[in-house]
């Protein structure tokens, strides 16, 4: 089945009243982002996507695939489910090796694949500091190695024709690599994000408030040009960062910056 | 299905039997609250019994329902053996009450996962905590690899791809099973364990059912009693760390 969009049809917020908006329609290539303050139920929204939500969930909210209601299957079974989420929780519960998880975790998928270990672990190596091996315990992954691996994870084995991601920027990897990496091409994204930058590279994005969907705004013109400035900000910020990372000292002439 | 069934002189109606068990703190009650809900709403009679070992207030918890409830405190028994052995008294008492209750909710605590309280012809399902990670699927025996439902709970605190390797080592374990995600808070999935629930086969009676797995192997001297840990003490079916099983006494 092809997907070319997701509807969310509006349930309740925190305090049982009905969301502002009733319906919200993704098409296949649009990257879409939810902002919100913390609490506001963003991870909710990504959640009930990704569960295909039929009004069993607290927010009572709908989710068509293709205007209809998905069949069940596509609820139940990771081989026939056709959305990728990259959630914030992030710590490895799993006792096993970086490994045998993708092993297992391709295997759920329906996914053989010759060289799909390093595959995997060579990308996530690119997105984080220290390198991961593939004999290492899960456990043991640092915040940014275990945020590389699920990143690699997702793209690799989890390639669907929807992404959810919740707060990519947080984890001290390259977020945009990383946004790049999940949103592919003609893929319906959908990302929750505090950063400017990501919030502005969306078409449109959501905001929540109480736990309901409060109003959808289109990117315009102008917050494009505010963007591409925002984002040269951001870079430079990086290359203060990559430069203590490395052990490096900053001088006053460092921040002589002009947008 | 009435006229396949007269057997028992007190039958008002044959009750579906479902049996639940789940490691301690999976969330069974919080489920099964949400599951009766919505077997109540498609205008089903059920009742409920929960075994535990030394405490419960989830009399108070499924009470609010305005369910029948019965509570059996095994003490210092195996609270699975305690079910098993009261099976009988749990379904006379439920066909005993004013209402006509066509499901029979059995909730057993669970304590050492070496066996399953499951009968063949009723419905067994597992509750199991996504959290408690992918080699837990591994451990738990028979009340897992025994049940014809598994429902995957906190699922919603792990990432997808953990969920995934979960499901995936279930199936590995209990290859027939059917794997529901379920919240105990909101109540998601529960709809579909009601649905399992209500499509069970009724039973008529217990007279001839069996279990599907036995209980664990064991009969000696500790299991009545005794308390000094020397070897010299213990009499019965006894098994060494390297394997090596004898029988000890007369």
């Amino acid at each position: 089945m092809d997907i070319n969009e997701i509807t969310i049809i509006g349930g309740y917020n925190k305090f049982g009243e009905p969301e502002a908006v009733r319906e919200l329609t993704v098409k296949k290539g649009e990257i879409f982002g939810v902002v919100g303050p913390t609490g506001s139920g963003k991870s909710n929204l990504i959640s009930d996507i990704e569960q295909l939500a039929q009004r069993d969930t607290l927010s009572r909210r709908k989710i068509l695939i293709n205007g209809e209601v998905p069949p069940v299957d596509m609820r139940r079974d990771p081989r026939k489910r056709r959305i990728a989420q990259l959630s914030q929780n992030m710590n490895f519960l799993a006792d096993m090796t970086v490994e045998e998880f993708l092993l297992m975790h391709a295997k759920s998928r329906g996914i053989e694949k010759e060289g799909i270990v390093d595959e995997i672990i060579n990308l996530a190596n690119k997105l984080t500091g220290e390198p991961i091996k593939k004999e290492y315990n899960l456990t043991i992954l640092s915040g940014g190695q275990s945020r590389s691996l699920m990143v690699a994870d997702v793209a690799v084995i989890s390639d669907s024709p929807i992404v959810l991601i919740d707060e990519i920027e947080n984890a001290g990897i390259k977020k945009h690599e990383a946004l790049e990496l999940l949103a592919g091409y003609g893929k319906i994204v959908m990302v929750i994000t505090h950063d400017p930058v990501l919030a502005l590279m969306t078409d449109r994005r959501v905001v929540m408030k109480n736990g309901g969907m409060t109003e959808i705004i289109e990117t315009t013109e102008e917050e494009k040009e505010v963007s591409k400035k925002l984002n040269n900000i951001d870079n430079w910020m990086l290359l203060m960062r990559e430069k203590i990372r490395h052990g490096g000292r900053l001088a006053l002439e460092d921040i002589e910056f002009t947008v | 299905m009435d006229n396949l069934n007269k057997i028992d002189k007190t039958n008002k109606k044959d009750i579906k039997i479902s049996i639940v068990a789940g490691t301690p703190g999976a969330g069974k009650t919080s489920v099964l609250i949400h599951t009766i809900k919505n077997l109540m709403n498609a205008g089903h009679k059920p009742a409920v019994v929960k075994i535990d070992c030394l405490y419960t207030d989830d009399d108070v918890r499924y009470g609010k329902l305005g369910i029948p409830t019965l509570i059996g405190l095994s003490k210092d028994m195996c609270p699975d053996h305690f079910a098993i052995y009261n099976m009988e008294e749990m379904v006379e008492w439920a066909k005993n009450q004013d209402e006509d209750i066509d499901i029979l909710i059995i909730e057993t605590a669970g304590l050492c996962h070496r066996c399953a309280p499951y009968t063949k012809n009723s419905l067994g399902i597992c509750v199991i905590d996504a959290t408690s990670g992918p080699n837990t699927p591994r451990k738990v025996g028979p009340f897992l690899t025994s049940a014809d439902v598994v429902a995957i709970t906190k699922g919603d605190i792990i990432s997808q791809a953990e969920r995934e390797v979960f499901r995936e080592r279930i199936l590995e374990m209990n290859p027939h099973c059917r794997i529901y995600d379920v919240n105990g808070l909101s109540g998601q999935g529960c709809g579909e364990i009601a649905d399992e629930i209500a499509e069970t086969k009724p039973l008529a009676s217990l007279e001839n059912e069996e279990l599907r797995h036995n209980a664990p192997l064991c009969i000696c001297t500790l299991c009545v009693g005794e308390t000094r840990v020397s070897k010299k003490y213990h009499r019965g079916v006894l098994r060494r760390i390297d394997g090596f099983t004898k029988y000890t006494g007369e």
